[in-house]
């Protein structure tokens, strides 16, 4: 008889699992025309885009490239382009 | 004490003794006594428990989940449509391995509505990976309870148990019932002490996300731990029978199983209609026998091997059917014997649906006409003038036993 598995885990560490390694697509922060809006902070699911006086970027060992941002940028100041190891 | 008790107070007076922190539960035909018996507990101060009103049987099963999270010995019963609302949740305490009991009082399911007996509702549930165990009668409905406490609270273990018991037919049902002192069951059944829980001061995460890397490894641990659990059922079946003196089997009980050669096989409250079916055949010198089936899941598989190496034929009776394949015992039953040495023929019978009377006349028939021949999936009793139908059953079996 083996022991049954563990249940449950200490709060916070869903960091470990880290879904960047999900992502086809990656958002360039062109830092050229930021207006310093962070529409790109509030809108981003992962809540992965940090940053202040119109420089901003994604976390990417946890943004999974959904484009979000990029789309909802008012200056386009972020580009996706195809994530190439 | 021993008491002429409704089964639904015997259910509510054993749940008491098990001393839940917190019951919630939805009121459902034919469910409801048990619930209104606990609460009034809880308002006289017989039980200290928290007793939730929830909004639906959803919110009750996700009450239990949450205050078994916290360390909490928690409690709902439910029937039918109920524990099919349930169905989400249940599949999710399983999956956080919590040890809580569910007592359903098995009916039919809609539509067309019917508040009557049969085990649709439960057999729906059979993957949820939860122990279910079947009471024949409301002295082993009551005594399942601190049995399924003391099974899932196991440290080996961790599984939630639900305890079956027909509705209608053993929970409004009048029989005397001994209840223990609560000495007595605190002796047998030990406070709930979980190896992991949380509270406010040490915040734990639950039911976190399981990616393809790692799901597929709790799957696996609790198809072992439904294996695992057979023992402990035995054993804590034995340990109740050293305490209370009372015994309903392990996995299955036998009936005059001894030399017999042509065995029923039944689940719940069933079991007693066959035992006189057995003996009124023993009488007339058929070598009739009966095999009980107390733990659906996990499924006694070795048990049923060991003891019917030397029958000849087996007749299953159930009261469900998976739509499109037919029914689930008696399927399960045929691969016990798949390859094995000694392969007896398994034939099928479905019957009491949605509280269909099953009188021992028409078990006799069956018995009669699996004479020789495997039967599957046969309807029993249906109203020829609604399904006009070919059935070996309308045949009369010629020269061989007398009517009833």
């Amino acid at each position: 008889m083996s022991k049954p598995i563990q249940i449950s885990v200490a709060p916070g560490t869903s960091r470990v699992n880290k879904t960047g390694s999900w992502r086809t697509m990656r958002p360039i922060f062109k830092h050229d025309t930021c207006n310093d809006c962070r529409i790109c902070v509030l809108v981003c699911p992962d809540a992965c885009i940090t940053g202040a006086d119109n420089v901003y970027d994604a976390d990417l060992d946890y943004c999974k490239g959904c484009g979000i941002c990029a789309y909802e940028c008012p200056v386009g100041d972020i580009d996706m382009v195809v994530e190439v190891k | 004490m021993r008491k002429l008790i409704e089964g639904s107070m015997a259910v509510a007076e054993m749940v008491r003794l098990c001393r839940p922190h917190v019951v919630a539960a939805y009121p459902i035909t034919p469910q409801t006594h048990i619930v209104e018996n606990l609460s009034q507990f809880v308002a006289d101060g017989e039980l200290k428990a928290e007793f939730l009103n929830v909004e639906s049987e959803f919110g009750a099963a996700s009450v239990i989940l949450g205050a078994t999270v916290t360390g909490a010995r928690a409690y709902s019963t439910t029937t039918s449509q109920g524990l099919l609302l349930m169905g989400e949740v249940l599949f999710n305490i399983a999956g956080l391995r919590l040890p809580t009991v569910i007592t359903c009082a098995n009916r039919a399911v809609s539509a067309p509505i019917n508040i009557w007996n049969d085990h649709s509702d439960a057999m729906v549930m059979r993957d949820a990976g939860w122990v279910m165990l079947f009471a024949e009668d409301n002295q082993e409905a009551a005594d399942m309870h601190p049995q399924a406490y003391k099974i899932g609270e196991d440290p080996d273990i961790c599984l939630p148990v639900l305890i079956n018991m027909d509705g209608f037919i053993l929970t409004h049902a009048f029989e005397p019932v001994d209840i223990p002192e609560q000495q007595e069951v605190d002796d047998f059944l030990p406070p709930y002490q979980p190896s992991e829980y949380m509270t406010v001061k040490d915040p734990r995460t639950f039911g976190l996300l399981a990616d393809p890397q790692w799901y597929m490894e709790t799957r696996y641990k609790l198809q072992e731990t439904l294996e695992d659990v057979k023992p402990v059922i035995e054993r804590v079946a034995d340990e109740f029978k050293a305490k209370f003196s009372r015994y309903y089997g392990g996995l299955i009980d036998t009936y005059r199983m001894d030399d017999a050669q042509r065995v029923f096989v039944a689940m719940g409250s069933l079991v007693g209609t066959v035992k006189e079916v057995v003996d009124d055949l023993r009488a007339r010198g058929e070598k009739a026998g009966l095999l009980k089936i107390r733990s659906y899941r996990p499924f006694p598989r070795e048990r049923i091997l060991e003891v019917c190496k030397d029958v000849e034929e087996l007749i299953v009776l159930e009261k469900a059917i998976s739509f499109g394949s037919g029914g689930m015992l008696q399927e399960e039953m045929r691969a016990v014997f798949y390859k094995q040495k000694h392969q007896p023929s398994v034939s099928g019978f479905i019957l009491g649906l949605g509280g269909r009377d099953i009188p021992p006349s028409s078990l006799i028939d069956v018995y009669k006409v699996c004479q020789g021949k495997v039967i599957s999936n046969e309807f029993v009793d249906l109203r020829p003038e609604v399904v006009p139908k070919n059935s070996p059953l309308s045949a009369p079996v010629d020269g061989w036993l007398e009517d009833i």
